[in-house]
């Protein structure tokens, strides 16, 4: 693949957490890195073991393929192989994986001495699927806890998992989440139209400025956060979506065994209408 | 603490209040897997609540056994219309451990007025519980596809109390005119039995009282035209709703212990106890319409709910919060006076005294 001929200035030495010289290196337009190799080992496995799991399983139909978590009764222990081991072995594969990847950013981010704002935002992908995984399954005392690997019988977790707290949709943290990921999409819309507004005006019109944005909103809603500004508030609105589902599965059995609309009789309950 | 912004030390705040408040419940946590692994269904129990529950769901100690034999019952006494059959010293025995299940406080004055004989009708709670003891018998001897050979005895659901605790009348018809958005269908009230959620207050009204249709789910994946097309509305799948989350808050388990919720209709990836649970809907609907509403004239009006109507039973009366009344302690066993049905002429039931 070529390269643009500024890119090459771009192409600098350093920055690696692991491994010095040795992988810092490009292949194509991609940056190697330690992280890169681990990343591609790591995948490259666990797709491997997903493949050869779903090759001993019922079907090859790829809507029904699923690779299980163990039985609870093995606990926080390893299980066999074809009893769960494989869901244990695929499931450090995705966080070897997942976490090289966020590395790999972190080293390609010291490379160009920018901040480390986009592998610290993938950083909250990875909580959120390590929280299920791990955290949570580690709190309840069984590996058994995780969710399968597979397109429909995960979502049977998803629905079994939400009917254990008989209505999910009164679990608080649920609510925030679901909250931020609405107000993300709203956001990013606003966004995404007020740049394309400005910068497609009328036939004959130069293109607008950051100002006419800030106007619009200004004129509008008598406020406007301004062009840094909105890329912080995209960011927050994204990561609070991420975090508050991890908090709305983590507290959903460790902290909450019961019913979620029963959560809110502390509600019914404040001294100032007892 | 300047460093802090008002709205986060609102925030930090609010959260400590709902910590503080015991909202929270906390590791390590007892869990059941009950389909295949990572389905989900699995039923959670907080270890810490397990000594209360045990307390709450204790079986009391049992009256003594008597020596089998002795003329029955109906020769020694008169009157005795359920029980003539029994042998005087096992009726007799029944008789006390009714007294200690039901009216421990009051004793057999509750049921039999001072100064006239044993066989006298006068007081409504004899007339009652005659009619209680029926139903305690149809129990164990036509509903074995719900209680099994476990069985029912009176305290599985009356714990000591005269009106079992978890019992349930029909709310009266409110009194304001629907409205142009149609009637609240008593929905957004507090009500422990859809476990404080905005659904339907009253979830068994229409399926423990009527037999209206419990299944909202289509049959066919598709919608159709004519015949097969699905009537069920989604203002009906909230009644649904109310029905099953009272059953779960009755029997103190999650949706999984019965569904697969994929699907909740289907049978075939259900587990067993939905197959138990069904019987069971039938079984309270049958002694609500068999047992309980024929005595709506025997009541007075203080035992009755505000619309005028009996006290009624639903799965928490038995259940009480447990998965199997009292934990699964086989009582009724040791009580053959309630383990045979016996036939009973249709007497009219009078009309009580006040009491």
């Amino acid at each position: 693949m070529a390269m643009l001929s500024f890119e090459k200035k771009y192409r600098v030495r350093g920055g690696t957490l692991l491994g010095g010289d040795l992988f810092d290196f490009w292949v194509g337009p991609f940056y190697v890195g330690f992280f890169g190799v681990t990343t591609i080992f790591f995948s490259v496995v666990g797709t491997a073991l997903i493949l050869w799991g779903a090759s001993q399983g019922t079907t090859w139909n790829v809507w029904q393929i699923n690779i299980a978590p163990p039985d609870l009764k093995y606990g926080l222990g390893f299980a066999p192989l074809m009893e769960g081991g494989l869901w244990q072995i695929i499931t450090v594969c995705a966080i070897g994986a997942f976490v090289s990847w966020a590395l790999r950013e972190v080293e390609i981010c010291r490379k160009l001495g920018m901040g480390y704002h986009v592998p610290f935002a993938f950083a909250f992908a990875i909580l959120a699927y390590v929280t299920l995984v791990v955290v949570r399954p580690l709190l309840m005392g069984a590996w058994g806890h995780g969710f399968p690997y597979g397109i429909m019988s995960h979502l049977d977790w998803v629905s079994n998992t939400g009917y254990q707290y008989l209505h999910f949709h009164y679990n608080p943290a649920h609510m925030l989440a679901v909250s931020f990921f609405f107000g993300t999409a709203l956001a990013l819309s606003l966004h995404g139209g007020l740049i394309l507004s400005s910068t497609n005006p009328a036939k004959g019109e130069p293109v607008k400025t950051a100002e006419h944005e800030n106007t619009f909103f200004r004129d509008a809603i008598g406020y406007s956060i301004g062009t840094l500004g909105v890329h912080r508030l995209g960011l927050f609105l994204a990561l609070s979506a991420v975090f508050w589902s991890a908090v709305c599965i983590v507290i959903s059995g460790p902290f909450w065994t019961r019913g979620w609309p029963e959560w809110w009789g502390w509600w019914l309950n404040l001294p100032v209408w007892k | 603490m300047k460093a802090l912004s008002r709205p986060a030390a609102l925030f930090v705040a609010l959260l400590g209040t709902t910590v503080v408040s015991g909202c929270w419940e906390r590791p390590p946590v007892d869990t059941y897997q009950r389909g295949f692994r990572g389905t989900g269904m699995v039923e959670l129990n907080n270890p810490r609540d397990v000594p209360k529950q045990l307390a709450a769901n204790a079986v009391p100690d049992v009256t003594p056994a008597v020596t089998d034999g002795g003329p029955p019952a109906s020769s020694i006494y008169k009157n005795v219309q359920v029980l003539g059959g029994v042998s005087v010293g096992e009726f007799t025995r029944t008789m006390v451990s009714i007294t200690n299940w039901v009216a421990p406080k009051e004793g057999c004055n509750y049921c039999h007025k001072a100064g006239e004989g044993f066989e006298a009708d006068t007081l409504y709670t004899k007339i009652v519980s005659r009619k209680m003891l029926q139903m305690t018998q149809a129990i164990n001897v036509d509903n074995k596809a719900h209680v099994g050979i476990t069985g029912v005895t009176c305290y599985t659901c009356h714990r000591g109390e005269n009106i079992p605790s978890n019992v349930w009348f029909t709310p009266p018809t409110a009194k304001t005119a629907s409205r142009m958005v149609g009637g609240d269908g008593l929905q957004n009230k507090v009500a422990k039995d859809v476990g404080l959620s905005s659904l339907p207050a009253d979830g068994l009204t229409p399926f423990l009282s009527q037999s209206l249709e419990i299944r909202t789910a289509g049959s066919t994946a598709l919608p159709m035209r004519g015949e097969t097309r699905n009537l069920q509305t989604t203002k009906q799948t909230e009644w649904t709703y109310a029905l099953m989350v009272h059953m779960s808050e009755g029997l103190g388990v999650n949706c999984t212990y019965c569904h697969n919720t994929r699907s909740f209709s289907s049978w075939e990836t259900s587990t067993p106890q939905r197959v138990t649970a069904w019987h069971g809907i039938r079984m309270a609907r049958n002694l609500n319409n068999e047992y309980m509403e024929p005595l709506t004239p025997v009541f007075p009006a203080s035992r009755k709910g505000a619309g005028g109507d009996v006290a009624k039973v639903n799965c928490a009366t038995c259940h009480a919060g447990a998965y199997k009344p009292l934990f699964g302690a086989q009582m009724a066993k040791d009580f053959p006076a309630l383990l045979s049905k016996t036939d009973v002429p249709a007497t009219p039931l009078k009309v009580a005294s006040k009491r």
